[in-house]
């Protein structure tokens, strides 16, 4: 490592070490908006896990901070595995099924970023509730 | 670098390392490796999260999920179930005392519900050894924006406005403690980090410097602009092998990142930390005689004034901080004066940490806001009194503070109404006692210490502390008169007020405070002959209630002096002249037909 010669130098390697701990700042933030992977059986099966490292490249890719991808377990859906639930802090979730890698990059684009939600894709939706 | 979905927090501070949690990062790593998940998930080795009680501690992100408890065995379930499959494992889960209920988040939990962190912001949240992990969280940001945008006056000015005051006991405000040395016209001053952690069950410095080491070397270097001095010091304990450890790799890091040494970050400033380790003598802990022990001499106390501000290392302009104090430097710089100064009372701001310890059930540290109570302390986060007994007082301040009695548990925590009450903030040591502690012989126990410790430079600290000592061990023995109470009192203001150091003058301090609020139990030992706890072993006696025995001789033969006496199936008989009261009867009768009178 080259010694930092400058504040710039500084506020540079901070923003490239960012995404070190951010993961850590946003989990215990109340209003963070949590993506919710099907890890169970059935989901890895389906291909869970390619889903939910797009999910996190593409949110790096925009940029968007706040957001926690979270593993969980089987939501019983096993037909339309993968299954993506996108839960705003003020909103009800929403359920996605069938959520390969192109449809989590849509996910991201449309959904997080657009606000619009992909209804030829959504398999569930809960009560507005936290 | 790889982007991991998922850290796993491993509590790496001093405490849950003794409870395996090496071994649980080891176990983890290999887990993860089986499952072909290293390379998306990342094991972290954290500071201190302060919930002691339940370490060891491993806290799961982005899942917010707090494990308690964690045996390396573990290890393999957490990695099948969570890391693999999402599912939480529930056994492991914190759970409620009070309702049973699961709280998996730590912000749902009571101890960290009423906490502030700010001092301890990045204990549990970054790895020590990594000084890109503290940058990615503003860290060295603070001496960034202090060498690019303000000048040395303007330094000082944000930390008198803050309202900062020494952390380590006495809560001298360290804005104006920079500010004598920044007048210093002088060729060379240094800066001194006191992490002589000397109070018994004070732990919260150590805790810093094991967990953000980096917080306190950047808030030095930015002391030594502040104030001109181009060469930091950290006099630290060497029984604090880890804590040295991650010291010596943060100052090496930094020095590698330009950020100590010649010309930091283009700058004219030019600042480099070297450490002094201690050989565990308490009154190093006190500032001048941490300076003679510095430069080589016996550790005792100097004449104050001078102070060390004006000449203190080598004669030198010397600011020495405490390891908490400069923790609190750099959110201040960053945040601003007036953020800081809207947490806590008028006269202390921002927070203070505790390390709660003794008969409570939460062990731990814990950082409040000034101005919270007592019993918000013992009961909210410490979680209240162990095994359901009676809250008796809470000591507070270490051997230089005082006990406080149940009727003082809502005062508010700042440094003038616990001196008030007869304690002292002190470094922060918290002990709670119950109905089994004896006051009296907690006094003893603390006075033993200071005896212990005293450098003997001072008549009064060397001799009067031996004759408090003296007069309390009479009291516990039995042979204690009324008059004993008065000769406490004047010897106890005389050794006070005639002391040449700190340590001298607050070592009667726990002396003072019990005989002014639990004075009926020094009177029980006196008039009564009797020790209300039961503790003092001179006054207590082991009796056998004739009606409960049941005649099954256990006592008889597991007596080491064989001094109970009585036939099969009848009453048996303790010899109260040959009886050493080691209680192993009591403790072993089945019927429970022994008692201690």
């Amino acid at each position: 490592m080259a010694k930092l010669k400058s504040m710039e130098e500084l506020a540079k390697l901070r923003d490239d070490m960012k995404n070190r701990t951010e993961m850590r700042v946003t989990g215990t933030n109340p209003d963070r908006i949590v993506l919710s992977v099907g890890m169970a059986t059935c989901g890895i099966a389906a291909g869970g896990r390619d889903t939910m490292k797009t999910l996190v490249e593409e949110l790096e890719k925009h940029g968007i901070n706040n957001v926690s991808v979270v593993a969980t377990g089987c939501l019983g859906y096993c037909y339309a595995e993968p299954v993506v639930e996108v839960r705003f802090p003020d909103k009800g979730p929403i359920l996605y099924g069938d959520v390969d890698v192109k449809r989590a990059r849509e996910i991201v684009d449309q959904h997080l970023v657009k606000g619009i939600l992909l209804d030829h894709a959504i398999i569930g939706k809960g009560a507005g509730r936290r | 670098m790889n982007r991991y979905r998922m850290h796993l927090m491993v509590c790496g501070g001093t405490g849950c390392r003794s409870s395996q949690s090496v071994q649980i990062v080891e176990n983890l790593n290999q887990e993860l490796k089986k499952a072909g998940m290293d390379q998306e998930v990342q094991v972290v080795t954290t500071g201190c999260f302060g919930f002691c009680e339940k370490g060891p501690i491993v806290k799961i992100y982005p899942d917010n999920i707090f494990y308690v408890e964690v045996k390396p065995t573990d290890a393999a379930e957490i990695v099948a179930e969570h890391v693999v499959k999402g599912r939480t494992v529930q056994r492991l889960v914190y759970k409620d005392p009070a309702g049973g209920k699961q709280i998996p988040a730590s912000t749902d939990m009571p101890f960290y519900g009423q906490q502030i962190r700010i001092a301890l912001r990045n204990c549990g949240l970054i790895d020590p050894e990594n000084i890109d992990e503290y940058i990615s969280v503003d860290g060295y940001q603070a001496l960034g924006k202090a060498l690019s945008t303000m000048t040395q006056q303007q330094v000082v000015d944000t930390l008198k406005k803050s309202g900062l005051r020494g952390r380590g006991g006495a809560g001298f405000p360290t804005g104006l403690k920079w500010q004598a040395a920044l007048k210093q016209k002088s060729d060379k001053k240094y800066i001194v980090c006191n992490a002589d952690e000397g109070d018994p069950g004070a732990f919260m410095d150590r805790s810093v410097l094991e967990g953000d080491p980096h917080s306190v070397i950047e808030a030095m270097a930015i002391a030594g602009y502040a104030t001109g001095a181009d060469e930091g010091i950290v006099y630290v304990r060497a029984e604090y092998p880890l804590a040295v450890k991650r010291l010596k790799i943060a100052i090496a890091q930094a020095e590698e990142y330009g950020l100590l040494g010649k010309e930091i970050l283009g700058s004219k400033f030019s600042f480099r930390i070297r450490l002094s380790l201690g050989a565990g003598a308490f009154v190093c802990g006190e500032e001048t005689a941490l300076l003679n022990s510095v430069e080589g001499s016996r550790g005792e106390p100097r004449m104050k004034p001078p102070f060390p501000a004006e000449k203190g290392l080598f004669g030198k302009p010397t600011i020495i901080n405490n390891v908490e104090t400069f923790a609190n430097v750099c959110p201040i710089l960053l945040n601003g004066p007036e953020w800081f100064a809207s947490i806590g009372t008028e006269k202390s701001k921002g927070t203070k940490v505790f390390a709660l310890s003794g008969k409570i059930n939460n062990v731990g540290l814990a950082e409040v806001p000034m101005g919270i109570t007592l019993r918000e302390i013992v009961e909210n986060i410490g979680g209240g009194v162990r095994d359901g007994r009676t809250f008796k007082a809470v000591q507070i301040g270490g051997p230089s503070g005082g006990c406080l009695p149940k009727s003082l548990l809502d005062i508010p925590i700042d440094y003038e109404s616990l001196s008030a009450a007869g304690a002292m903030m002190g470094s922060g040591g918290m002990i709670v006692m119950d109905d089994t502690d004896c006051m009296v012989n907690i006094a003893k126990y603390y006075l033993d210490f200071t005896v212990d410790e005293s450098c003997g430079k001072c008549t009064p600290c060397r001799v009067g502390n031996k004759r408090l000592f003296e007069i309390l061990e009479r009291i516990t023995d039995g042979k204690g008169t009324m008059k004993d109470l008065d000769d406490l009192e004047v010897l106890g203001g005389t050794i006070r007020d005639a002391s040449l150091c700190q340590l001298g003058q607050t070592a009667p301090n726990p002396v003072l405070s019990t005989l002014k609020h639990f004075r009926d139990e020094y009177i029980a030992h006196i008039v009564d002959k009797r020790c209300p706890s039961g503790v003092c072993q001179n006054l207590i006696h082991y009796v056998v209630v004739a009606d409960k025995c049941i005649g099954c001789t256990v006592c008889a033969r597991n007596c080491p002096v064989s001094c109970i006496s009585g036939e099969r199936k009848t009453a048996h008989v303790i010899d109260q002249e040959r009886c050493t009261k080691c209680g192993v009867c009591f403790s072993k009768c089945p019927v429970d037909a022994i008692v201690k009178e």
